[in-house]
């Protein structure tokens, strides 16, 4: 197991060297540049900004010049639009504000829709299931641009119960609508997976012959069918996490809770190149770090998987 | 007194195409310590009887009649009632060694929750009467193997984990559901050896579900003869090789190929009787 981690993470380097070749080739390929305005600056100017950046340099010293500030000192470079912030700081401002909505969202949206799915399928076709699938169903079709003006309009509007947006360090009614909007579709789909997973399981041979031992309707779901019916669950969480904890656009600008989504769109609208490139990396990472650990977790769970 | 009495049993099954009668009118008893064959081709029923007397089948299943377990009526009992029947007093044993057995459970565990459950023995008893079962099912190395996982066992040994497990309890009953059918044939002599073996130790009941005339004969005083949900004969297995009664049962005794006679086309089963025609 040691060393199959071991070999995974070495994997992982060219794994991510490709990604920040691909990534920044990609990303001078497309047109206009951080510099380029409506105004266009005068060509004098425009070329010292261009020195003073290193962007008049032909594209692979920029990249090998890029890729040494990453190897050498882990520096991701300035950015080119916010200028008295370097990358790793509006990385270091808006991450863990992503983190903390994303992760409790990954928390509610894995506990509520676990339930759901292993309540729908043990009373699969009663009242108690039409009402769980009628909920993840519902939760699928709205997705996060639809939630969120909706909560604002209910809870603030309506109620007056939570504040519209800000982040105010992350106190709990800041926190409740941004969560309860990222988690939604997650929840939706957890559910989905769970019930379907555990109506085979409850089908399969083994629980029957877990009823023929006499074992109380209890304990053949909770020790014979719970594990086995949560391992294709595995996968799309390692998945979901990362998209969770690293942010949501929709999230950040509808709850302006400052969290990397909206730096990270802003950056590829304003070709800020440098900060497109730290959090395409911090994500493919994160994505990286994730796979693994839900291989490892397959590997803990079904005893049938050894590295 | 009979271990088990069954009297008109019937299994129905609700489906989105209307009612399935999968079983009809169902009736046979079993004395102590005997065996009965319930012989049949795939779908007559014989599997949907064995689930039917032991309240396993699908939500979608339904069962009427009657089925006494030492006097006492066993069916539709609510499933607390049930749970203590099971395993304690009837036990059985299934098709498919490869998928009855729980793939993410140690077999240690497998065993030994019957015994903490039905017996109220610390896990320490529990795993001791565990491993002297596999012992007697002949399991090499039991101690050691007790630990395993199902995937690390063969298919004729997981039969042997499958029959540990169903009598560790000492079950009066013991269901047997084609514990063959799934194994190559030389496992397949083996485990019906053991069955054999078992039985005389433990002095059960046996209901064996099969289609092999040749263990029906060794090993079966009684034998039921299913079709189509019905049952077709219902006598001892002397008489039944006799001088079968039904022509349904005549086709099957036929169609058992036979190495003292060369034939250059073996017999199938006519199924004439289902229109009266003679055949």
């Amino acid at each position: 197991m040691l060393k199959y981690s071991f070999s995974r993470v070495l994997v992982a380097i060219p794994t991510l060297l490709i990604l920040i070749i691909i990534s920044f080739l990609l990303m001078h390929a497309a047109p206009g540049g951080p510099f380029t305005s409506e105004r266009p600056l005068p060509p004098q100017v425009l070329a010292n900004i261009q020195a003073k950046y290193g962007l008049d340099d032909p594209l692979y010293v920029q990249l090998w010049e890029y890729l040494k500030g990453i190897i050498f000192h882990f520096d991701f470079g300035p950015s080119f639009q916010r200028k008295d912030l370097t990358v790793n700081e509006i990385i270091a401002q808006g991450f863990p504000i992503t983190l903390t909505y994303g992760g409790l969202s990954f928390i509610v949206a894995t506990l509520i829709g676990g339930t759901l799915g292993i309540v729908a399928a043990i009373r699969q076709n009663t009242i108690i299931d039409y009402f769980a699938v009628g909920i993840s169903i519902g939760a699928q079709v709205l997705p996060n641009f639809v939630m969120a003006p909706l909560l604002v309009w209910l809870f603030t509007l309506g109620l007056g119960w939570l504040p519209g947006g800000g982040w105010n360090g992350g106190a709990w009614p800041n926190l409740i609508m941004p969560v309860i909007a990222l988690s939604t579709s997650y929840m939706a789909s957890i559910a989905r997976i769970t019930r379907s997973s555990m109506l085979e399981v409850l089908n399969s041979n083994y629980i029957r012959t877990a009823r023929a031992k006499g074992l109380p309707e209890r304990t053949v779901i909770l020790r014979h069918a719970l594990k086995p019916s949560l391992v294709p669950l595995i996968s799309y969480l390692g998945v979901a996490f990362v998209g969770m904890i690293t942010g949501s656009v929709v999230i950040d600008i509808y709850f302006s809770t400052g969290g990397m989504g909206v730096a990270f769109v802003n950056s590829a609208l304003n070709r800020d190149y440098s900060v497109m490139m730290g959090i395409t990396i911090l994500i493919g990472a994160l994505t990286i770090v994730f796979a693994l650990l839900a291989d490892l977790l397959y590997a803990w769970v079904d005893p049938k998987i050894r590295y | 007194m009979n271990i088990l009495d069954v009297k008109n049993l019937s299994v129905k099954f609700d489906t989105p195409d209307g009612v399935v009668n999968a079983v009809n009118d169902v009736s046979f008893s079993l004395g102590e310590g005997k065996t009965l064959a319930i012989v049949g081709e795939s779908g007559s029923g014989k599997s949907q009887t064995a689930f039917g007397i032991l309240g396993l089948l699908p939500k979608n299943g339904h069962t009427a009649g009657s089925v006494k377990y030492m006097g006492t009526e066993i069916l539709n009992l609510p499933e607390a009632e049930m749970n203590k029947y099971r395993a304690n007093e009837i036990a059985m044993i299934f098709q498919d060694p490869m998928t009855s057995l729980n793939p993410y459970m140690r077999i240690s565990k497998q065993l030994t929750e019957v015994l903490v459950y039905h017996k109220g023995m610390s896990q320490a008893d529990a795993l001791k009467e565990s491993i002297r079962m596999l012992d007697a099912v002949q399991i090499p190395d039991a101690a050691n193997r007790v630990r395993m996982y199902p995937h690390e066992f063969s298919g004729g040994m997981r039969q042997r984990v499958m029959i540990a497990m169903s009598l560790l309890c000492g079950p009066k009953l013991l269901i047997a559901d084609e514990p063959t059918t799934a194994l190559d044939v030389t496992v397949q002599a083996e485990i019906m050896d053991l069955l054999i073996d078992l039985q005389e130790d433990f002095g059960m009941a046996i209901i064996l579900i099969t289609h092999d005339m040749g263990i029906v004969a060794g090993s079966c005083e009684d034998t039921l003869v299913m079709f189509g949900g019905n049952v077709m004969e219902y006598q001892s297995t002397v008489d039944l090789f006799k001088n079968p009664q039904h022509p349904y049962t005549r086709g099957l005794l036929e169609a058992v190929p036979r190495l003292d006679q060369d034939v250059d086309t073996l017999s199938t089963v006519s199924y004439d009787f289902l229109t009266g025609a003679k055949s």
